[in-house]
């Protein structure tokens, strides 16, 4: 028996009937619980992104309030809508070289852009605009951090600022969680009088003195590469080569709401 | 061996041979997770899911499995229960899995399982394995609920995410310990653990590995 056991014959049949049996229980498991997986990811995204629109409450049912939220692609390059899949994975058109190009320069560090982006439209009762939210990423310190930037209807006052994935130093860079910090972006403006990217992150605080306060954002103190890590994002994505173009076409009314919903009628 | 009692297979690891305590394995699953209250007493029930069910299906297999290869046969049971531990967490507890991230993935290479696996499991009878892997991730569990209370109370003023100290930032009058937050002091409590525990039972104290010599010289000075 002893013997037997230790055979190279015995040996193969154990390590093979172990890794079956092992094989079949976590697939198994992997393949019918991944809907429920799916569904928390997405939950959590819908969340963040209320979050940024400051739009979260504590509690709330975030399927239902996400019903008011409506999902469009926009072509970089031209600011117009385009369409696209459910499915479509901004992340991964990224890599893709046929969906994206190569950013140069790269403020933001985040070395290739999908030429299709995603952004979310809230709509109030009435069922006007009264959010705009973009997703944005950029480099940090450490790490790519994954956001959503709000703004008002005006397609220029920030409505609000959020993080959901990155991995900055915790309590320096890791700040940028900090509900505080992220109200000194509420109400700031991105565009000055010309049209031009003016929203910047300053070092230190934005005293009353501070000229333009209405585009400065405090610092993070300890934490200027992240600083300036954000700043870069922020200014990328609402600049020409980010959603500058579709913002333009925002704020000059070019999706007036008549058009706007006869885009959607034809979408139904 | 005779055969150990199932009572004090299932009480022994609790304080007498603590795998925390007295082993001094699986620290660092211990230091990670104990921030608080809802992450600690997670880990605790995956360990002690875990533990129980690779005892019990080690030893099951136990007269099959090839010694040179045994290893290797017990990290792949163990592995493939932790993995059924994280997809499960992560489709009915999304938000735990968030915190307890990579440390899940991680209770693979938590030394008690392997510990127990190799030690008792491999030449014991399956429900004895179990029990006795249920003694031990209880044991595991007693020490990281207390270092998990600790921190959470000290470091945050909560338990369970229920203020209990309301702490300044919220406007009450508990300064936080941030140093209870961060990894370090769960070393500190961990060594008071067993400070406390070898004050209690001082067998449990370990022999000097050499003794200084008595002094030879007698003449008072020279």
């Amino acid at each position: 028996m002893a013997n037997n056991r230790e055979s190279i014959g015995n040996t193969l049949k154990v390590a093979f009937f172990l890794c079956l049996v092992c094989a079949v229980v976590v697939s198994t498991l992997a393949v019918g619980l991944r809907p429920a997986q799916h569904d928390n990811r997405t939950q959590f995204r819908q969340q963040n992104i209320l979050q940024a629109a400051g739009l979260y409450e504590r509690g709330m049912d975030v399927r239902s309030a996400f019903e008011n939220i409506e999902r469009r692609f926009v072509d970089i390059e031209t600011g117009e809508y385009v369409e696209r899949s459910e499915d479509y994975d901004q992340r991964r058109a990224a890599r893709d070289p046929n969906e994206s190009r190569a950013v140069s320069p790269d403020p933001a560090g985040i070395r290739r852009q999908a030429h299709v982006a995603e952004v979310f439209l809230a709509r109030d009762e009435a069922g006007e605009i009264n959010r705009i939210i973009l997703p944005v990423h950029g480099y940090g310190l450490w790490s790519t951090m994954y956001g959503f930037l709000a703004l008002e209807a005006d397609a220029n006052t920030i409505a609000g600022i959020g993080f959901f994935d990155h991995a900055e130093t915790p309590g320096l860079g890791g700040e940028i969680d900090n509900p505080r910090w992220q109200e000194n972006w509420v109400g700031k403006k991105l565009f000055d009088d010309d049209g031009n990217v003016a929203i910047e992150v300053i070092k230190g605080s934005v005293g009353p003195d501070v000229p333009d306060r209405e585009h400065k954002i405090d610092g993070l103190s300890g934490a200027t590469i992240t600083a300036n890590g954000v700043n870069h994002m922020v200014q990328f994505w609402v600049g020409e080569r980010g959603f500058g173009p579709y913002l333009e076409r925002m704020r000059e009314q070019q999706y007036g709401d008549d058009s706007w919903a006869a885009v959607v009628a034809i979408e139904e | 061996m005779a055969q150990a009692k199932a009572k004090d297979v299932l009480f022994e690891p609790i304080f007498n041979n603590n795998p925390i305590a007295l082993q001094i394995l699986g620290i660092c699953s211990a230091l990670a997770i104990t921030t608080n209250m809802q992450t600690t007493l997670t880990m605790c029930l995956a360990v002690l899911f875990v533990m129980t069910l690779s005892n019990f299906s080690v030893s099951l297999i136990r007269n099959h499995i090839p010694s040179n290869i045994r290893i290797i046969v017990q990290m792949t049971i163990i592995t493939s229960l932790v993995i059924i531990v994280d997809q499960t967490l992560q489709a009915f507890a999304y938000d735990i899995s968030r915190q307890l991230s990579v440390f899940v993935g991680l209770i693979i290479t938590n030394c008690i399982i392997m510990g127990r696996a190799e030690a008792f499991a491999m030449s014991n009878s399956p429900v004895m394995s179990a029990i006795d892997g249920i003694g031990n991730a209880i044991g595991y569990s007693i020490v990281l609920i207390f270092v998990g209370v600790c921190r959470e109370l000290f470091g945050s003023g909560s338990l369970m995410g229920i203020n209990i100290l309301t702490p300044v930032t919220e406007g009450g009058w508990y300064q936080t310990n941030g140093l209870m937050l961060l990894p370090p002091s769960a070393f500190f409590l961990i060594g008071f653990f067993i400070w406390f525990l070898r004050a209690w039972k001082p067998a449990q104290v370990e022999e000097e590995p050499y003794r200084i010599a008595p002094n030879s010289r007698t003449s008072e000075a020279f």
